[in-house]
This record gives C-alpha cells, structure tokens and sequence, in this order.
C-alpha cells in the first residue's frame, strides 16, 4: 500500500466553512479521486504533497509517517520527493522552458541560467518532444506543450510518487485524449505511483485502477449521483 | 554666480536621497512581504501607522521627529548615550526624516507587486525541492521585481524634494543639512533670486536625468 491517509482539515472563514474529512488507502498503483467541484479534492491532494497542513490524524507513504498530528510531524513539501502537477500547471513566466524544467534540480537562492541543463534535463526535454522550444518562455506555448513542460518539471528529479490535480482540464477535447494515451505509456514505463484528482469520468477509464469517489468533504460509497457525462458536471442543490 | 557651494547642496540632496532610497527598498520590501503574506494580529493598524506619513503633514511628522531622535526622545536619547550618535541637524537626520516620509510609497508598491504573485508558483516551487529563502528570492522577488521598482523611483523622486521634516529635524545649513528644496527656499525667501532659478534648474535637470536612467534601467511590464 502507498498512501495511508486519515485527516481532517477545515477552510473558509465563518460564513463559508467547509470541512474535509477523509480516510483511504491506496492498493493500486494508480489511484484516481473522483468528485465534483468543491468536494474537496484539491485540499486532498495538496495535504498528500505538504501544502496543506491537516488539522488532525496521519498520513504516510509506503510505511514513512509524512504527516502526524498527534506526533507533531509533518514533513514539508519540498521533503516529500513527490511530482506534482498543477492544474493551471504553475510554469514560472520569467523562466524558459530549460530553466523550469532544471527548477528543482538547483539549489541555492539564484534560478538555473538560460542554457541549464544536464543529462535529466536533456533526457526529459528528448522524451517529451521539448527540444525545438527549450529556449521559450512558457507563454510562446501550446497548451499541449505547456504540459508537457510542467510532467517534466514534475518527474525530472525522479520523484517517488506522481500527484496530478485535473492533468487534461485545460486541454482542448482531442488533444486530452492523446495526452491521456501518452501519460498512460509513460506511467507504464516509469512504474511510478500516482494519484490522480478529477472531474472527469473518461480519465477513471484510463487510470481508475483504484476510484475514490469524494463528495462534500468526505469519502462516498457510490459514485456520485450524476452518473451522465458532461463536459463540465455540477452536483447538489448548491 | 554657479559656486562650489551648489554643486555641494546637489550632492549632499542626492546623497541623501539615495540612502533613503535604499533604506526604503529594504525595508519597504520586507514589510511589503509581511503584510501581502502573513496575517497576525494588528497587522491592519501596523499598516495604518506606516501608512501615516503619507497623510500626515510633514511638519507634524518633523515635530514627532524631534521627539523620538531628539537629545530628549527615547530613542534619540538611547543613541546618544550608547554609541555617542545624535541625529539632530545632520545629514544622517536628513535621511531618516526622508526615509519616513517616503515609505508609504514602497509600502504600498510593495505590498501590491507581492499580492500579484500566484501563490500557486510559490507552491510548486515548495514541492520541487526549495525551502523558503529560495522561494523568496528565486520566484516571489523577481516576480514582484517590476513593481518594487516602480515604488522605489517614487521614493527616490518623493526623497529628492523633502523638505518640511528634513528643515524640522535637521535644519538648514549650508553646505551641512541644506538640500535642494531648501535652498530654493532660503534663496527665494531672502530675494536672491539669480541663485533661485540656478536651483530650480539644476533640480529639474537632476529629476529629468533620473527619470530618463530609472527608464532604462526598468522597462517596466512586458519585458521581465
């Protein structure tokens, strides 16, 4: 098992308070959570990758406590050895594509200069099809190659784990499938763990091998009462 | 008619608007910082009170001036005792005086350029490996960069023209404590009007030349 998750964690202020409460594990190499918007999927994610912090219980992965409440531990993200992918992707504007993807890999307090590289860096710019835009700023790109900048950036120190929040959202609907198609190759190849938040039913086909449904905070038995797809599915009375 | 004595009062203003400058940079960013990214208590009252020079006037902040860096003021007094230093009609008063009225200019530039930056950059540079400082300095700093400038010249521009704190804390001497905005002042005051419009020039000149550098030094927006 990878993740143990058991946590509690409440946002808002008093007049929009919303409470998260969740316990899982995840058996599955893949696991995708599923639900609608404001279910709560995003503070889950983000409590798994230290950029949350819960209010109460434990997480760990592969038997390492990450986070314990009791026990006053909580590891920080940049600890954590996991990739992240941001929905809107979070490239770093004033930076090129080589600098983001070197991101992570220097350390000091100045970023890595315009020609950054190294045999990672060059390895992931050759494997996602970079090269041609490696000196381009994030917003010379395509949406498709944004992203696949940002999986770079994400897998380039060779995390232990892939957390990917809504990965194709901002995708146009034909290319979200041939993305869907390449990250499921690459995950193959990889044998990396990940876990997966969505909206999105088409993405549980592909890399559903554990579900989790979430809705208003907590884990649900069933998925969710909509079970027709549609492009943008909204729930509940609210 | 263009003596010594005003190329010293040029260089005395200009020095003393640059410390103030630096000072404020400093300080206005790191206060900046706080205020757009920590909340704790009384953090909406330690903005008013900064914020005060800029609606108070600079007389009133002079006098408040003479009371806390006086011989007689708490701190003043502190200095004085301790490291031997008073502030009082020197060139150094001239740069606190300045520093203080200015900085609501960089505060506020401050705390508007660090609101701008996405949180959500400062994040995934957390989950790519880089503790706080780096995060600071490597995403949040150069992304607010163009508006801390923008503030910075403000300051630079509001420091050159001091002129009721810096006459109430360190007065008016020649060649001492005796800045541009001053001068013109006494110039005028006392009829001499050739030395007068010599001032005004050499400050006009002055505010052009800074303003035409500040323009290459920050091609401000689309670039950075």
């Amino acid at each position: 098992m990878s993740f143990e998750v058991d946590i509690g964690l409440s946002v808002g202020g008093d007049r929009r308070r919303f409470r998260l409460d969740v316990a899982f594990g995840t058996a599955a190499l893949r696991t995708v959570i599923y639900g609608p918007s404001g279910a709560g999927k995003s503070l889950t994610l983000q409590s798994l990758a230290g950029l949350q912090r819960p209010d109460r219980g434990r997480i760990s992965f592969r038997g390492q406590v990450l986070f314990d409440a009791d026990q006053r531990i909580d590891v920080p993200a940049r600890d954590r050895g996991f990739g992240y992918l941001f929905q809107d992707y979070a490239l770093f504007p004033q930076l090129n594509v080589r600098q983001n993807i070197a991101f992570g890999l220097h350390r000091g307090l100045r970023n890595p200069t315009t020609a950054a590289g190294g045999q990672a860096v060059e390895r992931w710019l050759e494997a996602l099809e970079l090269y041609e835009v490696a000196a381009q700023r994030p917003s010379e790109l395509s949406g498709g190659q944004r992203q696949r900048v940002a999986l770079a950036r994400a897998l380039v120190a060779g995390p232990r784990a892939l957390l990917l929040d809504e990965p194709f959202s901002a995708l146009d609907p034909e290319l979200r499938q041939r993305t869907r198609a390449e990250l499921d190759r690459l995950l193959d190849r990889l044998g990396l763990p990940m876990v997966m938040i969505t909206h999105d039913p088409e993405d549980i086909r592909w890399f559903g091998e554990q579900t989790l449904y979430l809705r208003d905070g907590g884990i649900a038995e069933r998925p969710p009462a909509t079970t027709t797809v549609d492009a943008a599915p909204r729930f509940g009375p609210r | 008619m263009l003596d010594a004595s005003v190329w010293i009062t040029l260089s005395l203003t200009l020095k003393v608007a640059l410390w103030a400058t630096g000072i404020n940079l400093v300080l206005g960013t790191a206060v900046g910082w706080l205020l757009a990214r920590r909340s704790f208590p009384g953090s909406e009252l330690l903005e008013a009170i900064l914020t005060l020079p800029f609606v108070l006037p600079p007389t009133v902040l002079g006098y408040y001036l003479l009371v806390v860096i006086g011989r007689q003021g708490w701190l003043g007094g502190w200095l004085h005792d301790t490291f031997g230093i008073n502030l009082i009609f020197t060139w150094q008063g001239a740069v606190v005086a300045a520093t203080l009225v200015a900085f609501p200019l960089v505060l506020r530039s401050a705390r508007a350029a660090f609101e701008g930056v996405d949180p959500q950059l400062e994040r995934a540079a957390r989950v790519l490996g880089l503790g706080e400082w780096a995060v600071f300095f490597r995403v949040t700093l150069p992304m607010a960069w163009p508006g801390i400038l923008a503030g910075t010249l403000l300051v630079f521009a509001r420091s050159l023209g001091e002129f009721g704190a810096t006459l109430m804390v360190a007065g008016s001497i020649p060649g001492k404590t005796q800045t541009l905005s001053i001068a013109v002042y006494e110039a005028v005051a006392a009829g001499q009007d050739s030395i007068a419009n010599a001032l005004v020039v050499i400050t006009s000149v002055t505010c052009i030349v800074v303003l035409l550098v500040a323009g290459r030094l920050a091609p401000f927006g689309s670039r950075r």
